[in-house]
C-alpha cells in the first residue's frame, strides 16, 4: 500500500518555543514550510514555563555573557559543550530583545527596562557570587508570554500550520539523508508522507516516561523515538533533571523563581536545611544539588506531613503584594493543587522529574550529528533538531533554570538559519525511497490487527512505575541493572498492545499507542545509559560513586568526561568527547563543583 | 463517581448519545481530568483533548454540569453527581468531547493578534513603564480555551460575524499596549454592527473564564475608545 505524498521545502515537527522560533525564520524567508503539532501551537508545553528566560542584559546591575557562560558550564558539571554554551549565552541578550520587539509582555523596572529576577546557579564574577538577577520574566507566566508572542509573530508571517497532526516516523534514504516524515492527521485518521528537503524536530521533552513529572501528557519524546528507530543515536540520556519543587502528590511545578524572590525550603524541624548543603547559594544552588539535599532530608526522616515524604516551601514572608505581583500563577496553583494559600501557609514540595538534558545530538547550529567515518560529529544531511528534544549540548549533566527557554530561542533560530542555508546550497529534491512508508504502515497494521493484547494504559503505567523506582534522584547499581532487565521486558509488551477503538476519526487511543512506541525508546535509552555510566555527575548520582579523594562529588573526569551515545539497535553504547573549547572565549577547565 | 459523557463518533454513530461510567475516586484524584483518564482506561474510545493538566494550555475546555470549564482544574469535590460532560456548545462536534475550533480561531486571527509597530526597533528593548505594562494584566493571560465564546449567545448565533469575547479581549490586549501603533486600524477593524456591537453585556463570558479574566470589561474599554475618537 502507498500513502499520499505532499511536498514541502521544509517540515518542522513541533510548535513549542523552539519550533515556532525556527518556523518564523523559515516563513520570513518565504519557504514552503509545514509546521506540524499534536496540539494547537499555544497548547505546547512551553506554555507552562514559569520563572523566566536567562540573558545577561545587565538591567539590574552588572552582568556579562561570560559570567552566564561560566555558570552554565559549572551547572552542566562540565559535560556541556563549551562552543554551544558560548553561542547560547552570547546570543541570549539579542534574542530576548528580539522577543521584546515582537511584543512579549515582560515585567518592567521603573526605568522601563525588562525586569530580571535571581535564579538558581546564576552568579556574578565567574561563579564567585553573589547571585545575579538574570532571569527575564513575565510574572510567573514567562512561557505563556513567550509562546503566545511567537505564535502571534508566526500569524503575522503567514506560517502554515498543520494542527493536530502527529509525525510518526522519519524518512531516510540509503545514504542516510533525511527526506521528511510520515504523519497522521488526527481528525480524519489519514496518514501521509510529507516529503521535505529539510526536516526539523522540535518535539519537546519526554517526562512522561516517569510516574511523577512536571511535564504534560503530550511530552512523550516522539522526536527521540522517531530518530532512534531511524538509526540516529540519542545523547546523554542518563541525565534527567529533578526539579526540587513539584507540588507533592500532583507533580505540578512551583517555579524556582519563588526561591529567586526569597522563598526558602524547610524540613520537619523548621530548619532552612539548604544552609548546610550549600552555604553560599543556599536555596539557590543548582537544581541537582537542591533535589539531592531534599531527598536526603526525607530519607533521613526529616520530611514533613503524616508520611514524612515532602518538605515545605515557605514564602509567606515575601508579603501578599510581592506574591500577587510576581507570583500570581503560583498562588493559583498552590490553592488548586495543594489546598494551601501561600500568602499564609507553606507549600508541600518534592523533587519531580522535569527536564531531559539529553536528546538528539546536534551542533550549536541545530544540525543533527552522528558518528560516521571516524568523525564523531558528522552532519546528518537534511536533519535538524532544536529545543528540549535536541542535545547541543548546552546543559550537559544538569541544566540551570531559565536556560531552556534561552536554548529554544537561540538554537531554534540558528536551526532555522541552517535549514535556509542548506536549501540554498542544495537546490534539488532527492527522490523518496520506494519503501518510505513501510515502517509506519507496519506499525499501524500491527496495531489494528492486534488480538488479545494488553491495554496501552496498563503498559504505559508499568513503564512509568519502573522508571520512577529504578532511575530516581539517587541511583543504585543493582536497581539500575534490574531496571534494564525490566525495560527490556516492557519492550516486548509494548509490541503487543491492543487498542479497542478502531474509529478513523480523532482516535486518541491510537495516538496514545503510537506515543508509547516513543516512550519505550526514551526509557530504554535512559536506563541503559544510566546503568553504564559508573560515576556521579550533575543529575546522575550513583550510590556506588560518591565523594572520594580525587573524585569530588563522585565525578570521574579521567574516565567519564564524555558524552554517551545510545543506539536503538541492540542497545549499543558509544561515547564521544566533550568539547571544552569555546568559540572565542577561554576554556573553562573542570574543577570541583560547590555552591 | 458517576459520570455521564456525550458520545458521538461520525464513523460509527448515527446520532449522539449519553453514556454513563462509574469510576472509583482514589486519594490521589483531585480534578475531573484525573477521572476522565480513568474512564479512558476502561473505554479507550472516549475522545477528549488534554495536555498540561494544570490549567495553562487550554486544551480540555468542556461543558461540565451545564457550565463551561477546564476539566483539569475542576475539583472533584465540587461536582454534583452524576457529572454530565458535553462538548463546548455552539461549535461543530468532531467526536465526543472534541469540537471543531476553526471559527473560534478564525475570529482570533481576524483581530491581527500581534504587535504592530513599524518604527525601526531600538538596539535595546522598547521602554515601557510598570504602569503601562500593568495595562496588559488581565489580558495577556488568555489561554484561548474558548470557554467564554462558547457560552456567549451572541457568538452562538453569529460565530462567523461576531468576534466573540476571547477575540475582543485579545483585540484590547494590543490596543492597550503602549508599544503598539495600530490603534486606528484596530478600531476600524471592529467598527461594525456585528464584529464588536453584537455584545449585549450578558456577562456569561466573565462567569466562565477559568483564568478569571473579564472580557466584558475589555469590550467596554474598546467601546470607550471608539466613542473617544469620534468626539
Ligand atoms: C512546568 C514547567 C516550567 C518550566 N519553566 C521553565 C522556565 O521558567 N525557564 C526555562 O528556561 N525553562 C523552563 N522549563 C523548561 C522549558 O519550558 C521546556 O524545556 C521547553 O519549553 C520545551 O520547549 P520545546 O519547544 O522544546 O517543546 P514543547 O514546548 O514541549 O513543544 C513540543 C511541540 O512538539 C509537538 N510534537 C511533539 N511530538 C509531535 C509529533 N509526533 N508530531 C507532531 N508534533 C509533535 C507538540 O505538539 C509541541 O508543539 C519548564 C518546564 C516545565 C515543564
Ligand atoms: S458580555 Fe458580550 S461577549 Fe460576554 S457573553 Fe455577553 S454578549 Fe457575549
Ligand atoms: S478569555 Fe478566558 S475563557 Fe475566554 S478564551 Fe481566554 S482564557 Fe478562555
Ligand atoms: S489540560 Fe491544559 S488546560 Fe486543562
Amino acid at each position: 500500500m502507498a500513502l499520499p505524498i505532499r511536498t514541502f521545502d521544509a517540515v518542522v515537527v513541533g510548535a513549542g518555543g523552539a519550533g515556532l522560533r525556527a518556523a518564523l525564520q523559515l516563513a520570513e524567508a518565504g519557504l514552503r514550510v509545514a509546521v506540524l503539532s499534536k496540539v494547537f501551537p499555544t497548547r505546547s508545553h512551553t506554555v507552562a514555563a514559569q520563572g523566566g528566560i536567562g540573558a545577561a542584559l545587565g538591567n539590574m546591575g552588572e552582568d556579562s555573557w561570560l559570567w552566564h557562560m561560566y555558570d552554565t558550564v559549572k551547572g552542566s558539571d562540565w559535560l556541556g559543550d563549551q562552543d554551544a554554551i558560548e553561542y547560547v549565552c552570547r546570543e541570549a541578550p539579542r534574542v530576548v530583545i528580539e522577543l521584546e520587539h515582537f511584543g512579549m509582555p515582560f515585567d518592567r523596572n521603573d526605568d522601563g527596562t525588562v525586569y530580571q529576577r535571581p535564579f538558581g546557579g546564576h552568579m556574578q564574577n565567574m561563579g564567585a557570587g553573589p547571585a545575579v538577577q538574570r532571569s527575564c520574566c513575565a510574572a510567573d507566566r514567562t512561557g505563556h508570554a513567550l509562546l503566545h508572542t511567537l505564535y502571534q509573530r508566526n500569524v503575522r508571517a503567514n506560517t502554515q500550520f498543520f494542527v493536530e497532526w502527529m509525525a510518526l516516523d522519519l524518512v531516510r534514504d540509503a545514504s542516510g539523508q533525511v527526506l521528511g516524515v510520515t504523519a497522521l492527521e488526527m481528525e480524519t485518521g489519514e496518514v501521509y508522507v510529507l516529503h521535505a528537503r529539510a526536516t526539523l524536530f522540535a518535539t519537546g521533552g519526554a517526562g512522561r516516561i516517569f510516574a511523577s513529572t512536571t511535564n504534560a501528557f503530550i511530552n512523550t519524546g516522539d522526536g527521540l523515538g522517531m530518530a532512534a528507530r531511524a538509526g540516529i543515536p540519542l545523547e546523554d540520556m542518563e541525565f534527567w533533571q529533578f526539579h526540587p519543587t513539584g507540588v507533592a502528590g500532583a507533580g505540578v511545578l512551583i517555579t524556582e523563581g519563588v526561591r529567586g524572590e526569597g522563598g526558602m525550603l524547610l524540613n520537619s524541624t523548621g530548619e532552612r536545611f539548604m544552609e548546610r548543603y550549600a552555604p553560599n547559594a543556599k536555596d539557590l544552588a543548582s537544581r541537582d544539588v537542591v533535589s539531592r539535599a531534599m531527598a536526603t532530608e526525607i530519607k533521613e526522616g526529616r520530611g514533613c506531613g503524616p508520611n514524612r515524604d515532602y518538605v515545605l516551601l515557605k514564602l509567606d514572608h515575601l508579603g501578599p503584594e510581592v506574591i500577587e505581583k510576581r507570583l500570581p500563577g503560583i498562588r493559583e496553583i498552590a490553592k488548586k493543587f495543594a489546598n494551601v494559600d501561600p500568602v499564609r501557609d507553606p507549600i508541600p514540595v518534592v523533587p519531580t522529574v522535569h527536564y531531559m538534558m539529553g536528546g538528539i545530538p546536534t551542533n550549536y547550529r541545530g544540525e543533527v550529528v552522528a558518528p560516521r567515518g571516524g568523525d564523531p560529529n558528522a552532519v546528518v544531511p537534511g536533519f535538524y533538531a532544536a529545543g528540549e528534544c535536541g542535545c547541543a549540548s548546552v546543559h550537559g549533566a544538569n541544566r540551570l533554570g531559565t536556560n531552556s527557554l534561552t536554548d529554544l530561542v537561540v538554537i531554534g533560530k540558528a536551526a532555522g538559519d541552517s535549514v535556509i542555508r542548506f536549501l540554498a546550497e542544495n537546490p534539488g529534491r532527492k527522490d523518496l525511497p520506494a519503501d518510505a512508508a513501510e515502517p509506519t504502515l507496519a506499525r499501524l497494521a500491527r496495531l489494528d490487527g492486534q488480538k488479545n493484547g494488553e491495554s496501552v494504559h496498563a503498559v504505559a503505567e508499568e513503564l512509568r512505575r519502573t522508571m520512577q523506582a529504578h532511575c530516581g534522584v539517587f541511583r543504585f547499581p543493582d536497581l539500575l541493572a534490574e531496571g534494564v532487565r525490566r525495560v527490556r521486558e516492557l519492550v516486548q509488551r509494548v509490541a503487543r498492545t491492543e487498542v479497542k477503538d478502531k474509529s478513523r476519526v480523532f482516535n486518541t487511543a491510537r495516538v496514545e499507542a503510537l506515543e508509547l512506541d516513543n516512550l519505550i525508546e526514551v526509557a530504554r535509552a535512559t536506563m541503559v545509559s544510566a546503568e553504564a555510566r559508573k560515576e556521579s555527575r550533575g543529575a546522575h548520582d550513583r550510590a556506588d560513586c560518591h565523594d572520594r579523594p580525587g573524585f569530588p562529588n563522585g565525578r570521574d573526569d579521567a574516565n567519564w568526561l564524555k558524552h554517551t551515545l545510545w543506539y536503538h539497535d541492540g542497545d549499543r553504547l558509544d561515547y564521544k568527547p566533550v568539547n571544552l573549547k569555546p568559540l572565542t572565549a577561554e576554556s573553562i577547565a573542570p574543577k570541583a563543583r560547590t555552591y | 463517581m458517576r459520570i455521564s459523557i456525550y458520545r458521538y463518533d461520525p464513523d460509527r454513530d448515527e446520532k449522539p448519545y449519553m453514556k454513563e461510567y462509574d469510576v472509583a475516586v482514589e486519594p490521589g484524584d483531585r480534578m475531573l481530568l484525573d477521572l476522565l483518564v480513568k474512564v479512558k482506561a476502561i473505554d479507550d474510545g472516549v475522545a477528549f483533548r488534554r495536555s498540561c493538566r494544570e490549567g495553562v494550555c487550554g486544551s480540555d475546555a468542556m461543558n461540565i454540569n451545564g457550565k463551561n470549564g477546564l476539566a483539569c482544574i475542576t475539583r472533584i469535590a465540587d461536582l454534583k453527581e452524576p457529572v454530565e460532560l458535553r462538548p463546548l456548545p455552539g461549535l461543530p462536534v468532531i467526536r465526543d468531547l472534541i469540537v471543531d475550533m476553526t471559527q473560534f480561531f478564525d475570529q482570533y486571527h481576524s483581530i491581527r493578534p500581534y504587535l504592530v509597530n513599524d518604527e525601526p526597533p531600538p538596539e535595546r528593548e522598547r521602554l515601557q513603564s510598570p504602569e503601562e505594562r500593568a495595562e496588559l494584566d488581565g489580558l495577556y493571560e488568555c489561554i484561548l480555551c474558548a470557554c467564554c465564546s462558547t457560552s456567549c449567545p451572541s457568538f452562538w448565533w453569529n460565530p462567523d460575524k461576531f468576534v466573540g469575547p476571547a477575540g475582543l479581549l485579545n483585540a484590547y490586549r494590543f490596543l492597550a499596549d503602549s508599544r503598539d501603533r495600530a490603534t486606528n486600524e484596530r478600531l476600524d477593524n471592529l467598527e461594525d454592527p456585528y464584529r464588536l456591537f453584537r455584545c449585549h453585556t450578558i456577562m456569561n463570558c466573565v462567569d466562565v473564564c477559568p483564568k478569571s479574566l473579564n472580557p466584558t470589561r475589555a469590550i467596554g474599554k474598546i467601546k470607550e475608545m471608539m466613542v473617544k475618537r469620534t468626539v
